[in-house]
């Protein structure tokens, strides 16, 4: 069934406060027993850009960004041109905005929406320290039917600090709103709460990697900052300490990925996070990790690119540098969340793989789900902590990279008495003796690719919904309104199965065949310019000779119309 | 259990069966002689020290010794073992590379971890050539040497002073020392280790194979130099050197890096500021 909800734009300059305004929106949302999806639009200013909070409230879990804004409130018109493509309207979306900001830009007219017009400004400045945030804020609660108690809740506990007149100054601001929006008709309200079961949390997709990462194991995080990925290690920061760990922060990306490369070579879990570029610069010491067999875990938040390319929007556009930016023959693993929640999932368990089969692995999140926020379900703990073999203590003619069944091979950690070994680039001898010999390259390719191929993976692959004839493939954060596309398509009597990859790199045709089970025809969805998922699908599976693709680059997220119409246009055989 | 076992370890202990890859006369041999001497001195229990490198001649030596190694990527070497001693701070962290591994690609590297000042010894073996590569200009060698094929007229650019950017970038131990003169350099490397710090160990290790000229180095070094703590004092010193001076020249106070500790708390402690 598809879900009922409203969705709430708010869009001004820097220092308007929108940002603020949605958060205490999303945060009352939770307060008052809602769900709900924030999403941040922004521009490359560090202070006074144009940005807009983008909400989505329901009393259901939200998955995805819905199609078209119920509600855009505008406290100003600044640099709108810049970002009026990530703020679809329709006939039914209501524009709310100051006439003295001037006339609403011909550009958000296309759709014939409703205007109305509130001098925002002109009642907070009525008010002893009035804010206009706090009036909008007032406002859209109002018009949405959202409780003023649970607004004011969320006021109370983050100006605690700032003291009563605060809380006071805001409340009138509140008030004011309120009051503007009693002639206001017509606007979509939300549904009550269901009654709540389950602990809810409000949490980002960039906190959830990090938390992830810390219930593997992780305990040692070198950091080099790089929007949209700074959050994870910023939140990480603090952490880390209160579990025994450390956190520090590198030169450049160079180094923090060599810095993690030593730490877990001292036996400790490590993590850097990056965003593409970083990645790039990665590259070199990852071909080294997979050679010396050191498990570490990249978190890479994609951004636009290439280059700088668009730092603070999303895209899918990592996958091919993770797949195959390596020198050499490299195996290691790819992984992908693919909503905010299994951020945590995924990066718990990829610290899990890493340790296991000592090896790098690369989580690609992107900017859409690392500093998007939602109120969901607490996740499930699934219970996977990294461990790695590791050799006892004085073995007869101990050997680092004994070629074994499984590929895997026990690993001295220093301090191990007996077990000293050299880890190595360089080609080598079981025994880690650097080597050019045919048959040790042989066998320990071999061995480097058997213990990623063997693996016994579970059902965590990927995720697999419905059954049908008809699949789209898909990965990442797509998956949220794709998910909500196939819900739409069902109400309407079609049904299309999704196949979610978790697991990207290394290719597992078995579970890709056990997942195409009675798929006759598929369409790949992805958010990049040069269909980066689809080749790789094409060569490393079998895909139905009947297969589409719909993929588009970014910055404008992928709506799940976008798809439904996709999958229409598809079936009438446009 | 070499501690269990009572027996003293000696130099031979601390070096592993593998024959060098270095040409025959290389001053590198005479500096993992003075590491196993070191060591032994020191009776480090083998399994507590690491040794990192990168990549070159002088980057071979993690697995010419009996410790656990990491023998990286080239200029490297100085992040792979600062991330191993912020890990594992009980473990005592050597590091060891050339000059073109640590000054020239790993030249970065080297100013931040003089910054960072963790507790590592760094010992670099210079001979002011890529040796490995078969003999190129590194960062320091003389801007009019003609022995190269890739800058046949010499490089005109400014040799990099290794020791005047450890001092201005806060390393707190700084020393040069000659291969040819093994005693020195194993003193140096015990009090490097012993030195809490960041420990610079500047080695003149001729390359007999494309700088046979520096077979002229034990003529040319002079044991000057002894420990102060004054910076002032550390950097009239190094105005006035010509590049041969030996000795500790500098050892500071400044403790070392090291991240700060933190209230426990569990996960589920963690977690809970996720909660609505």
């Amino acid at each position: 069934m598809a879900i009922s909800s409203v969705s709430i734009a708010l869009t001004g300059s820097g220092g308007a406060g929108v940002m603020t305004a949605g958060q205490v929106l999303l945060d009352a949302a939770a307060k008052a027993g809602l769900y709900g999806l924030m999403a941040k639009s922004l521009g490359p200013q560090i202070r006074g850009g144009e940005s807009a909070a983008l909400l989505r409230i329901s009393n259901e879990p939200v998955q995805s960004s819905d199609d078209t804004y119920d509600l855009l409130m505008a406290v100003d018109w600044g640099n709108i041109e810049r970002f009026a493509a990530e703020l679809p309207l329709s006939k039914d979306s209501v524009i709310i905005c100051d006439p003295a900001q001037g006339p609403v830009p011909e550009l958000m007219l296309t759709a014939n929406p409703r205007v109305v017009n509130v001098p925002l400004k002109e009642l907070a400045a009525s008010l002893e320290g009035g804010r206009v945030n706090m009036v909008g804020l007032g406002l859209i609660a109002e018009l949405i039917g959202l409780p003023e108690s649970s607004i004011v809740d969320i006021l109370a506990a983050a100006l605690k600090k700032k003291g009563p007149e605060a809380l006071e100054a805001s409340k009138a601001g509140l008030r004011a709103g309120q009051k503007a929006a009693q002639s206001i008709t017509g606007i979509v309200k939300l549904s009550p709460p269901g009654p709540s079961t389950t602990e809810r949390w409000s949490i980002n997709g960039n906190e959830a990697t990090g938390l992830g990462a810390l219930k593997g194991g992780v305990r040692f995080v070198a950091a080099y900052p790089i929007t949209p990925a700074t959050e994870i290690l910023e939140w990480l920061a603090p952490q880390l300490p209160k579990v025994g760990g450390c956190l520090i922060q590198a030169e450049d990306e160079l180094a923090s990925i060599n810095q993690i490369i030593g730490g877990s070579f001292g036996g400790v879990p490590a993590l850097t996070a990056t965003s593409g570029p970083g990645l790039a610069l990665m590259s070199e010491a990852l071909g080294l990790a997979v050679a010396s067999e050191t498990p570490l875990l990249v978190c890479n938040v994609m951004r636009g690119g290439p280059s700088t390319g668009i730092p603070t929007k999303s895209e899918q556009v990592d996958l091919n540098i993770a797949l195959y930016g390596m020198h050499g023959d490299a195996p290691h693993i790819v992984t992908a969340p693919n909503s905010i929640s299994d951020c945590v999932f995924t990066a718990q368990w990829s610290v899990y793989l890493a340790e296991a089969m000592q090896a790098p692995v690369i989580l690609l999140s992107d900017q859409a789900m690392g500093q998007s926020k939602a109120i969901i379900d607490k996740p499930a703990d699934l219970g996977f902590i990294g461990e790695r073999l590791a050799a006892e203590a004085n073995v007869e003619n101990y050997q680092r990279y004994a070629v074994t069944a499984s590929g895997i091979s026990p690993m001295a950690v220093p301090g191990t008495p007996g077990g000293m070994y050299t880890a190595d680039g360089l080609e080598h001898s079981p025994r880690g003796t650097p080597s050019t010999q045919a048959s040790h390259h042989q066998e320990q390719l071999d061995k480097r690719l058997r213990k990623l191929t063997d693996f016994d993976y579970g059902d965590h692959w990927g995720d697999i919904e419905g059954d049908s004839e008809t699949a789209i493939i898909t990965w990442g954060s797509i998956t949220d309104p794709t998910r909500e596309a196939i819900d739409r398509l069902a109400d309407e009597g079609v049904s299309v199965k999704l196949i979610s990859i978790r697991l990207l790199a290394p290719a597992l045709p078995d579970k890709f065949s056990a997942a195409l089970k009675g798929v006759k025809r598929a369409m790949v969805v992805e958010q990049n310019h040069s269909r980066q998922f689809h080749t790789y699908l094409r060569g490393v599976y079998d895909l139905p000779a009947d297969t589409i693709t719909y993929h588009r680059p970014g910055p404008v997220a992928i709506r799940p119309s976008e798809i439904v119409e996709a999958v229409k246009a598809w079936n009438k055989g446009a | 259990m070499d501690m269990l076992t009572a027996e003293k370890l000696t130099a031979q202990d601390y070096r592993s069966d593998l024959k060098p890859v270095w040409c025959p006369g290389c001053g590198d041999y005479a500096v993992i002689a003075a590491i196993a001497k070191a060591l032994a001195e020191l009776q480090l229990p083998r399994e507590d020290v690491a040794f990192v490198s990168g990549i070159g001649c002088s980057s071979r030596i993690p697995a010419y010794s009996a410790v656990y190694g990491f023998h990286g990527v080239h200029g490297r070497a100085l992040p792979i073992a600062t991330g191993l001693k912020m890990a594992r701070p009980d473990m005592t962290v050597l590091v060891a590379g050339g000059d073109g591994d640590g000054f020239s690609i790993g030249g970065n590297h080297f100013m931040h971890a003089c910054r960072r000042n963790a507790d590592l010894t760094y010992i670099v073996m210079d001979n002011s050539v890529y040796g490995m590569t078969k003999g190129q200009a590194s960062p320091t060698t003389e801007p009019d040497w003609e022995g190269s094929k890739l800058t046949p007229d010499g490089t005109h650019i400014t040799p990099f002073q290794p020791l005047e950017i450890a001092l201005s970038a806060g390393a707190s131990f700084i020393s040069r020392a000659f291969s040819g003169k093994p005693a020195e350099l194993t003193r140096q490397i015990c009090e490097g280790v012993n030195h809490k710090g960041f420990s610079l160990i500047h080695v003149l290790s001729p390359c007999v194979t494309f700088r046979p000229e520096q077979r002229a180095y034990k003529d040319k070094v002079h044991e000057e130099w002894r420990p102060t703590a004054d910076r002032t004092e550390a950097f009239q010193k190094l105005m006035a050197d010509d590049g041969f001076a030996t000795g500790i020249l500098y050892q500071g106070t400044k403790p070392p890096f090291r991240p700060e500790m933190g209230v426990p708390a569990t996960i589920a402690e963690i977690e809970a500021q996720f909660a609505v």
